[in-house]
């Protein structure tokens, strides 16, 4: 596969850079990357990795574009407003990237479909918005050898890490099962300062593009945690549990299972005046 | 004295202190006199049976319990525990 002069042009300031090169374009070129939520998250991400010119982008998301959206979750536009989301996530990345093959997965991910999901990818990115999914997401990276680039955001706070499966901690490692409904606020309930998805989102972004790379130090047996409001980065260190119910020495989930709960499973509530 | 950091979730439990002191020998100790000056945290913290949840990690000087000992892990004066939950949001 050779680049057009046209490519050569686009992808420039990566060709530049000693750890891309014209081979480490092309790796990217070849890359098949799942980002599963076209929201909050799976926007910036979305547009770093086209504009990247990763070949190819999976998008997940079986809903449509809701106004509420656009304060945070830039693929989409206002006149998008009730329109599939993977399909509106679709127009921009080509009108950005025409290089780049779009594949619309207009479903939920849930264990019926996850492993079917991810297996033609390369790299996997978390932008769901709920625990069961996040969970899933998870697991369904552990048992189909997926590396995973995992995200969170609610309020001003916003986490990053990578899962390397059986080679680095998984989420379940570090947190064994989703919080009971009703215990832990969701964006909806909770709200979200809408740049942290930006500052989240192309974390998770940079990260996969390093994996498909094989450079750098992968964000693995870390949790990388923004705090917005004090504009702080912290490291948590973690490490892969032998008990762990997925990836340990004596897996207790070695099917996929949905979890009941939904974090923002409540619907928009209007404030009445 | 035991520097503590809260997470947002339970900051209204905290007056909205990202960092609080402590002073006790252990995690168990720590989690009854954090709940005794601000009341409702052990609840968030532990289950009925007084058990960590599942979904809240503590770690000490950056180490996670789970791979000391648990509520039984010792503490001295000078360490920093962190109050780690798993955050949802995405969309």
């Amino acid at each position: 596969m050779d680049f057009t002069d046209e490519q050569v042009t686009r992808y420039s300031r990566h060709i530049l850079l000693p750890e891309v090169g014209g081979k480490g374009q092309k790796k990217i070129a070849k890359a098949k990357i799942l980002i599963v939520g076209a929201g909050g998250l799976g926007s910036p991400a979305a547009f770093y990795l086209a504009a990247a010119g990763v070949g190819t982008i999976g998008l997940i998301d079986s809903d449509a574009v809701d106004l509420s959206n656009l304060q945070r979750q830039i693929i989409h536009y206002t006149p998008d407003v009730g329109r599939s989301k993977v399909l509106s996530a679709k127009e921009k990345i080509q009108a950005l990237n025409p290089d780049v093959q779009v594949v619309m997965h207009e479903e939920r991910f849930v264990a019926g479909n996850a492993l079917k999901l991810i297996v033609g990818y390369d790299v996997v990115i978390d932008g769901v918005d709920n625990f069961p999914a996040k969970f899933l997401i998870n697991d369904a990276c552990v048992l189909g050898g997926k590396p995973l680039v995992h995200g969170g955001i609610l309020r001003f706070d916003g986490r990053v890490t990578t899962i390397l499966p059986k080679k680095s901690a998984c989420y379940r490692c570090v947190f064994k099962q989703p919080p009971p409904s009703g215990l832990v606020a969701s964006c909806q309930e909770a709200g979200v300062i809408g740049a942290l998805a930006g500052v989240i989102g192309t974390l998770q972004a940079t990260e996969a593009l390093k994996i498909v790379l094989g450079i750098g130090r992968p964000l693995t047996d870390r949790l990388l945690d923004y705090d917005a409001k004090k504009a702080t980065f912290r490291e948590i260190k973690t490490k892969r549990n032998p008990h762990c119910p997925v990836c340990g020495e004596h897996p207790t989930i070695t099917t996929l299972i949905d979890h009941e709960q939904e974090a923002c499973e409540l619907k928009q509530v209007k404030v009445e005046a | 004295m035991i520097k503590v950091r809260i997470p947002t979730p339970l900051r209204p439990l905290t007056k909205n202190q990202g960092e609080v002191e402590a002073t006790a020998g252990s995690i168990a100790e720590m989690i009854e006199n954090l709940n005794a000056a601000h009341p409702g945290l052990k609840d968030r913290l532990c289950d009925d049976k007084g058990e960590l949840r599942r979904f809240v990690n503590i770690y000490v000087n950056e180490e996670d319990i789970r791979f000391l000992k648990g509520k039984d892990t010792s503490l001295k004066d000078g360490d920093e525990v962190s109050i780690v939950p798993a955050i949802a949001g995405g969309n």
